[in-house]
């Protein structure tokens, strides 16, 4: 490659004029091509977080359970008994863009590979999926390869894939989003950081050989879509599931004895970022030999091998003395292993290959003079309550159109082609509940899951769809009866140089912070995603809808007390919380009268915590034989959900006088729970006593929906409906 | 009982079957590595679920030829008592140690669902948990279930009662043709096949993953208590 180091190069790898000037600034001369592809990487949006570092600051992070906040692989809190839970969230949405089956599939591979990294085995997996408009040409596409890849290498894994989310919006035509979150338990004495440490002490790269592949693929993902973005598809990086199993277990296995001093796994921006990340965090030099990296392909340049995006690889600094028991361990699980270099006293990463050094960068002005932008933020104003519009087609028929639409059909499609039971400890699968629940192994105690986002009201307020995104997965945790502990979170935006886009950005953060503060519930880890526009042939860009999506972990001491929310056989059903009728922004608006107006619903965080604590008191006590949240809907959709996921039906008293019928049951008012009981009575009194609204919806049982209004829905017809969807989207069954 | 789990680069339901069997017998298995060469001593040889070395060139081909596939033969020619879930059903029958083959599901996606089984092979450990007819509930999670063989060897089977289990309806209704039965069409129905002398059985569900109480139920319990029973604890 003989390319000319300069301007018009920088240019053409992500960086500005003004960043290419640092750069000249900081090496004191024109980089050689290696150096400039190491800042370029490790500048991007993607690695450096430029335009989002500033905002990410002001996010609630701790808590006395909390072990370790944002700045690790992933975040880790206290769950008990001497244990951690490890988890986080990752987008890999470009590269499900263009080739989805392996874009999904790395993603998968790269957010466990974050938790094991820090000697957790992972034990669950969830993905927050948004796709184009299900009428759109390409959207089959998308889905079928994102659903398979996620599958193919979960599946694989090992790891249960237990839950997660699934929207269909015309805004991710081009641009669809996959957010994949795994979470691992480890001892909580027992967690590897990534902080390098002991100059001298060898530098260790272990898993698959590196090739060509995912070269400059953070840089990528800090891009826009165009037309030529198939053209990038050799920068999609392939994975091999079987060589991560092999990885994690081999891993596992060497972090049992006392061999490893740091890790750190590598991600976007391969060999460059984990070299740098674990040099500069442990204040110490590296030196790196590409020599000894093994290798793939033929011919390799330094600049190929530092920037390589090949998966299943990791990067160790160990005890010397220990280096060949580690060995013998990778050699058993069939996996290269390779001393690369050490650590130095510099200061600097200096990279050799066949002799010659081929980049020699200082690491402190590489991450602390990276640059970060306050970029200008405009708020648009957030549209007025919407007035609302007469009932066109009667309660039944709407119930009927809304549990068959895309957003609200069965998913079961897709849960299907993942393995939700593996290792064993599976209480509620997808579906069963709110929040997916697995045992922790050996104990009676839970862990309670889930991932939430309400794009269309992040659209019409980004500041209420942040903080709904963190109540609704609050809500989800709860109505488990699990104590929600912590959240993950993946921000998926436009480009932040749009200052509106800025501005949803900014405010969507202050509404998670708000949100994360008034519960109790800090963010320990988390991933951004910006760029998330298309270009069309006329050179006019759309953006995604504004989706801050929320991943959480609760935590219940007994298992035996969770519930789901398949309605029992018998009982009474009561509605937790207050009922306005809010039909802005809501399915309802959208699905029967094709409008997407108004402002979402209100949000009461003294409400929110007040119904969710006597929720799951109530639960704790045994008081509840089923719970699920009102959200997608609203009231009448989460009843049929019920009834749905048993097969039995209730009876439905008739909606109060003050409020129109369609408002009344298909509203999207926050902070409500419908739960069937069989002491109603008992419940009422004790909600009135704790000062939380509740109010009788109506008698469990029989097999249809039978309203005061005279009509009935049978259960078994509302689920075939249900469950119509994703056979005809595509083209099965 | 002295039971071994193999444990192949890429199997991953090892844990869940010991779990079970540790459920129904109070012992924990041994676990059995790949390259060990003798599985002399035990009474059971259970091979479990996965993607032994990824099931890439085809599931269970490259396991089938691993070294303790051999020891495994030898334990199986001297009257050994073997059983294969999954992964493991299709490593015998790589190693022609069961009559078949798993072919991709017929509707070529990766199934992962509750099923129904019937009971139908006679007097072998595996099945005695339950009588001939019985209909039990257990997990499914596999992309390559679909059984095959020659039209004269399920004749055998079937005139042999060899068939272990079929799938079918919860009432016990069987309908090859009905994908919403016989979820991965698999010939005659067939998800579990038994040996010649009935001691090596392999089966495509997962039945270790409903044996816990606090995890789903214990529909698949009872084959591992007959089991156990059958060795003794």
């Amino acid at each position: 490659m003989s390319l000319t180091v300069d301007g018009e190069l920088a240019r053409s790898f992500g960086l500005t004029a003004e960043e290419y000037d640092k750069v000249l600034a900081i090496m004191g001369r024109t980089p050689s091509l290696t150096e400039l592809g190491i800042f370029s990487v490790m500048w991007s949006e993607h690695c450096s977080y430029k335009s989002s570092r500033k905002h990410l600051k002001t996010l609630p992070t701790k808590a006395p359970w909390v072990i370790h906040g944002p700045g690790e692989n992933a975040g880790v809190i206290d769950i008990g008994d001497g244990l951690a839970a490890v988890f986080k969230m990752e987008s890999h949405n470009h590269p499900s863009f263009i080739e989805p089956y392996q874009g999904a599939a790395t993603g998968v591979g790269g957010i466990m590979r974050d938790v094991f990294t820090m000697g957790a085995r992972p034990v669950a997996n969830l993905n927050a999926l948004r796709f184009g408009d299900a009428e759109h040409a390409d959207t089959r596409r998308v889905v079928d390869g994102v659903v398979r890849g996620i599958g193919g290498y979960g599946n694989c894994m090992g790891v249960p894939t237990v839950g997660g989310e699934t929207n269909f919006h015309r805004a991710y035509n081009g641009n669809p989003l996959v957010n994949a979150m795994t979470v691992g338990i480890a001892q909580k004495d027992r967690i590897f950081l990534s902080a390098a440490a002991g100059v001298g002490n060898p530098v260790v790269y272990v898993g698959s050989k590196t090739g060509r592949d995912g070269i400059h693929g953070a840089t990528m993902s800090s891009a826009e879509f165009d037309d030529e973005s198939s053209s990038k598809r050799p920068t999609v990086q392939v994975g091999d599931p079987f060589t991560e199993k092999l990885l994690v277990e081999a891993c596992l296995e060497l972090m049992a004895t006392d061999a490893v001093i740091s890790i750190q796994d590598m991600g976007a921006a391969g060999l460059t970022s984990s070299a740098v990340e674990m040099a500069s965090k442990g204040e110490v030099g590296i030196d790196l030999d590409l020599d000894d990296v093994p290798q793939r392909e033929a011919n390799m340049l330094a600049y190929e091998m530092m920037l390589s995006e090949s998966q299943e690889r990791m990067l160790m600094v160990l005890r010397p003395d220990r280096t060949e028991q580690a060995r013998k361990i990778f050699e058993k699980w069939e996996l290269d292993f390779a001393v690369i270099g050490h650590l130095s006293d510099t200061g600097r990463i200096t990279v050799r290959h066949k002799g010659n050094v081929e980049a020699d960068i200082p690491l402190g002005p590489l991450a602390d003079e990276a640059p970060i932008y306050d970029r200008p933020a405009l708020n648009k104003e957030p549209p007025a309550y919407l007035t609302p519009p007469a009932d066109p087609v009667g309660i039944e028929k709407a119930l009927e159109t809304l549990i068959a639409s895309p957003d609200l059909a069965s998913r079961s499609w897709i849960w299907n082609q993942y393995d939700s039971t593996v290792l064993g400890q599976t209480v509620k699968r997808p579906g069963a509940a709110d929040a997916a629940i697995i045992r922790v192994e050996g104990t009676s105690r839970g862990l309670a899951m889930t991932t939430d986002c309400t794009p269309r009201y992040g659209q019409a307020d980004p500041y209420v769809g942040g903080l709904q995104a963190v109540v609704e997965a609050w809500r989800n945790v709860t109505a488990t009866g699990a104590q929600p502990l912590a959240m993950t979170d993946n921000l998926n935006f436009g480009s932040p140089e749009n200052p509106y886009i800025m501005g949803q950005f900014v405010q969507a953060i202050k509404g998670m912070g708000e949100g994360g503060r008034a519960l109790d519930f800090p963010i320990v880890s988390g991933n951004v995603s910006l760029y998330n526009e298309t270009r069309s042939d006329t050179g006019l860009t759309s953006a995604i809808l504004p989706s801050p999506v929320i991943g959480a972990v609760g935590v219940l001491d007994d298992i035996a007390q969770a519930v789901g929310l398949a309605m029992p056989e018998d009982g009474e059903l009561l509605l937790v919380g207050e009922t306005w009728g809010e039909l802005g922004q809501s399915l309802w608006l959208r699905e029967i009268c094709g409008r997407e107006e108004g402002a979402p619903p209100r949000i009461n965080l003294v409400a929110e915590r007040r119904n969710g604590d006597f929720v799951r008191q109530q639960i704790r006590q045994g008081a509840i034989k089923a719970c699920h949240d009102v959200s997608d809907g609203g009231l009448l959709v989460a009843i049929a959900e019920m009834a749905m996921a048993s097969g039995v039906g209730c009876y439905l008293q008739a909606h109060p006088r003050e409020l129109s019928m369609h408002a009344y049951w298909f509203g999207e008012d926050q902070a409500r729970y419908v739960i069937a009981t069989s002491q109603a009575d008992k419940l009422m009194a004790e909600a009135e006593k704790a000062g939380v609204p509740i109010r009788r919806l109506g008698d469990v049982g029989g097999s249809d929906l039978r309203f005061a209004y005279g009509t009935r829905l049978d259960v078994s017809h509302l689920k075939a409906l249900n469950n119509a969807f994703f056979s005809r989207f595509m083209g099965e069954g | 009982m002295k039971a071994g789990v193999v444990v192949f680069p890429g199997t991953n339901r090892e844990r869940d079957m010991a779990h079970a069997l540790t459920l129904a017998s109070g012992q924990t298995p041994k676990m059995l590595w790949h390259q060990e060469e003798s599985v002399d001593g035990l009474d059971l040889v259970i091979i479990p679920g996965g993607f032994s070395f990824g099931d890439y060139l085809r599931s269970g081909a490259m396991a089938a030829h691993s070294p303790i596939m051999t020891a495994v033969r030898r334990f199986a020619e001297k009257g050994g008592y073997i059983l294969g879930v999954c992964n493991g059903f299709q490593i015998l029958t790589e190693a022609q140690l069961l009559p078949g083959a798993l072919l991709r599901n017929a509707g070529m996606r990766f199934l992962s669902q509750d099923c129904h089984l019937k009971v139908e092979g006679r007097d072998s450990i595996y099945t005695k948990g339950w009588s001939a007819g019985d209909v039990f509930r257990t997990p499914m999670a596999h992309g390559d279930g679909n059984y095959t063989a020659s039209p004269e060897m399920l004749d055998r089977l079937e005139g042999e009662g060899r068939v272990a289990f079929r799938y079918c309806r919860e009432d016990g209704h069987v309908q090859v043709d009905d994908p919403q039965i016989n979820l991965n069409g698999s010939a005659r129905a067939i998800a579990g096949v038994l040996s010649e002398n009935r001691r090596i059985c392999g089966m495509m569900p997962h039945p270790e993953n409903l044996t816990d109480p606090a995890i789903g139920g214990t529909d698949g319990l009872p084959l591992f208590k007959a089991i156990v029973e059958a060795f003794g604890v």
